[in-house]
């Protein structure tokens, strides 16, 4: 150990931890007041996230796709037939990819990566679509019976005539609620968890408040703690009022079966971005600089990580950066079990990712941490 | 009884910069110290090393019979340090803040409730920190050193940004404070603090400790004349010279700006009974030398805080 540093974990006695959880409370207690008490704080975490979800909300509620992305199961000889009547036209309404097996069609079309899956069965035409976005479901709908209309008149009752047979998948495909609030509360939470973080650190060593933290019969982990917990229940109260306000008919967010898995994704996304907000604030000198680089980091995040732009309609470049995006963990893992309908398991890679992350950085931020300015 | 601070030989060095270039002192039980001088000296430095906040280059460094560097938790809750007045949590009321510092040492609300009494800001407990005067934000920030009752309080340059009525309704508190039996060390760039409050001093200049003691002794050290001075048109230059003259004087000790006659001479006693047979004592003022001219012979330099 270094004789210039302060351990930060070292083990302690019954009676010390006593001490440490009543510091721990009553610097929780400080510090929910405060952050309570900050105006721009409660409008820039909670106020202004919502502000974005009630107006994208609003402007995507009744957007489609021009185009209608089908997949096909299986040898569909009347889309051959409808190709070869008239050549050309097929591909300007559909667009049809090969499918191996039927399950995974339906899976996919679920997810919203497919507007319908198509089958024959004899000669009937099945189409399983999703009501997801209405204006396509319409047009997946008139496409089909009028392919099953021109093959019917084509073969002109020769073999009992053709029929058209839609089901709808479940309705789990994402509709633009779906992908926009999972999208608008990742970077909510990133942002309320990276300024927090950040902020405090650099405002407390700004105004010797650290100093004298330090020089109170304290434990270092009291503080950070105390923090962390306040992050905490800021992110959760964002969830909260989020899933309150998107699950209102207006805005229609129908929540699946294993949503609560985003609690643990919050949490984890809570503590990564906490991470990056310690970071910025182990370099940062003033609060406004820690302000501004921490806008630098989230600002572009959001866009590339896929929460302002959902990835599935974002430019391939875009898609691939993503990956290098700890948003991009934080906002798919939450659309994945609260819209997409996947299992709680789903929430895992994203869970682990954000953790690393949170870890990784913590223990950087460790090593460049500075008490003073000097 | 063993000294409540012993320092031997403090060394800290910024880069090439000693800061503080190897000092000894002691203070006892119970004393009232002040390290005074400059900005620069090296004061705060000292203080913060005493503190435990910062690691000595060499020297020896007890605080209460213990090691105060690296962080020693055992010390901490036997002192107390005032940092500046904005050393508190955002947007808390006075009493929230002293609860607050209250519960870390594990003391109950009632006693800071007490403490912020002492200090004299019961009627603004409800008020938010960063709404009080300079003056009621120094006393909030010395009532959360105290509130733990520790045995030995650091202020730095508890009086810096105040105006002079603050500064000396702040010096009655500090004076209780020692009163109480504490041992208080406090940091100061002014002379006058340092001489109305302190049992003892050290004078500090460019890390050096140039000469340590009680405020009375340093300046008799000095055998500097005494300064008496009286409305200039009293008594002619002529009078004024005789005058010195008898006490034992020379003419240059005669001075006179047009407002005021300034006589500086060994033998007081003599001077003013020759100004009251003359009965010219209108706007009679007696100075002593001061620790200002300590420091100036110490220094060859004229002292700027």
């Amino acid at each position: 150990m270094s004789p210039d540093r302060t351990r930060v974990g070292a083990t302690v006695p019954a009676s010390t931890r006593a001490a440490n959880l009543r510091a721990l409370r009553s610097l929780s207690r400080a510090m929910f007041s405060g952050f309570v008490r900050d105006r721009s704080a409660l409008i820039f975490t909670i106020l202004i996230p919502v502000l974005f979800l009630v107006l994208f909300g609003s402007i995507y509620k009744s957007s489609s796709a021009p185009k209608v992305s089908v997949l096909e199961v299986g040898k569909v000889r009347l889309l051959d037939q409808a190709e070869a009547a008239a050549p050309g036209q097929l591909g300007k309404v559909l667009a049809v990819t090969d499918s191996a097996s039927l399950a995974a069609a339906l899976g996919d079309v679920r997810k919203g990566s497919y507007d319908a899956a198509v089958q024959q069965q004899g000669n009937t035409l099945v189409v399983h679509y999703s009501i997801a976005s209405q204006t396509t479901a319409g047009v997946v709908q008139a496409v089909f019976s009028s392919i099953v209309q021109q093959a019917d008149q084509a073969a002109a009752g020769r073999s009992g005539g053709y029929a058209l047979s839609t089901r709808q998948v479940e309705d789990k495909s994402l509709k633009p609620i779906q992908y926009l609030a999972p999208g608008l509360l990742g970077w909510a939470i990133a942002s309320g968890a990276a300024f927090g973080a950040a902020i405090t650190l650099v405002g407390w060593r700004e105004n010797k408040l650290l100093r004298r933290l330090r020089l109170a019969p304290v434990s270092t982990g009291s503080v950070v703690l105390a923090r962390v917990g306040i992050s905490l229940i800021v992110a959760m109260v964002q969830l909260a009022v989020f899933l309150a306000i998107a699950t209102t008919p207006y805005f229609g967010l129908k929540l699946t079966a294993s949503w609560w898995m985003a609690i643990p994704i919050v949490a984890c996304g809570t503590l990564a971005f906490m991470s990056i907000g310690l970071l910025v604030g182990s370099f940062a000198k003033t609060q406004q600089a820690a302000t501004s680089i921490a806008n630098l980091i989230i600002l572009p995040m959001a866009f590339l990580g896929g929460a302002f732009i959902p990835l599935d309609y974002a430019p391939a470049w875009i898609r691939e950066v993503s990956y290098a995006m700890p948003l991009r963990y934080l906002v798919t893992g939450m659309q994945a079990v609260m819209a997409r309908g996947e299992g709680p398991a789903a929430a895992l890679p994203a869970i682990g990712i954000l953790l690393g992350l949170a870890a990784v950085l913590t223990l950087i931020s460790l090593r460049v941490f500075r008490w003073d300015d000097v | 009884m063993s000294a409540t601070i012993s320092v031997r030989d403090l060394r800290k060095s910024y880069g090439s910069l000693a800061a503080v270039d190897g000092i000894t002192f002691d203070v006892q039980p119970g004393e009232f110290f002040a390290i005074l001088g400059p900005n620069g000296a090296g004061k705060t430095t000292t203080l913060e090393i005493l503190e435990g906040l910062r690691k000595a280059d060499g020297g020896e460094v007890s605080v209460l019979g213990q090691r105060p560097w690296p962080r020693n938790p055992a010390l901490l809750p036997r002192i107390g340090v005032q940092l500046q007045a904005s050393s508190f949590f955002e947007r808390l009321s006075a009493r929230e803040q002293i609860r607050t510092f209250a519960s870390l040492y594990g003391v109950g609300a009632r006693r800071a409730d007490e403490m912020l009494g002492v200090v004299g800001l019961t009627e603004q407990a409800e008020v938010r920190a960063e709404k009080l005067s300079g003056g009621q934000a120094q006393r909030l920030s010395i009532a959360c050193a105290l509130v733990h009752d520790p045995e030995l309080v650091f202020l730095d340059e508890p009086t810096g940004a105040l105006d002079p009525q603050a500064r000396r309704n702040l010096w009655d508190l500090l004076r209780q404070i020692n009163a109480d039996g504490r041992t208080v060390v406090l940091t100061t760039h002014h002379m006058d603090e340092a001489e109305t409050l302190c049992d003892r001093v050290a004078i500090m200049d460019r890390g050096a400790i140039l000469r340590a003691g009680a405020p009375a002794t340093l300046v008799r050290g000095l055998d500097s004349p005494v300064r008496i001075s009286i409305e200039s048109g009293l008594l002619d230059t002529a009078q004024a010279r005789a005058l010195v003259a008898q006490a034992g004087g020379s003419a240059e000790d005669v001075s006179d700006d047009g407002v005021s006659l300034t006589i500086a001479t060994r033998g007081p006693a003599v001077v003013l009974a020759g100004l009251a047979d003359r009965g010219a004592l209108a706007g009679l003022r007696v100075q002593g030398a001061t620790l200002e001219d300590v420091f100036l012979q110490l220094t060859g330099r004229e002292y700027r805080a």
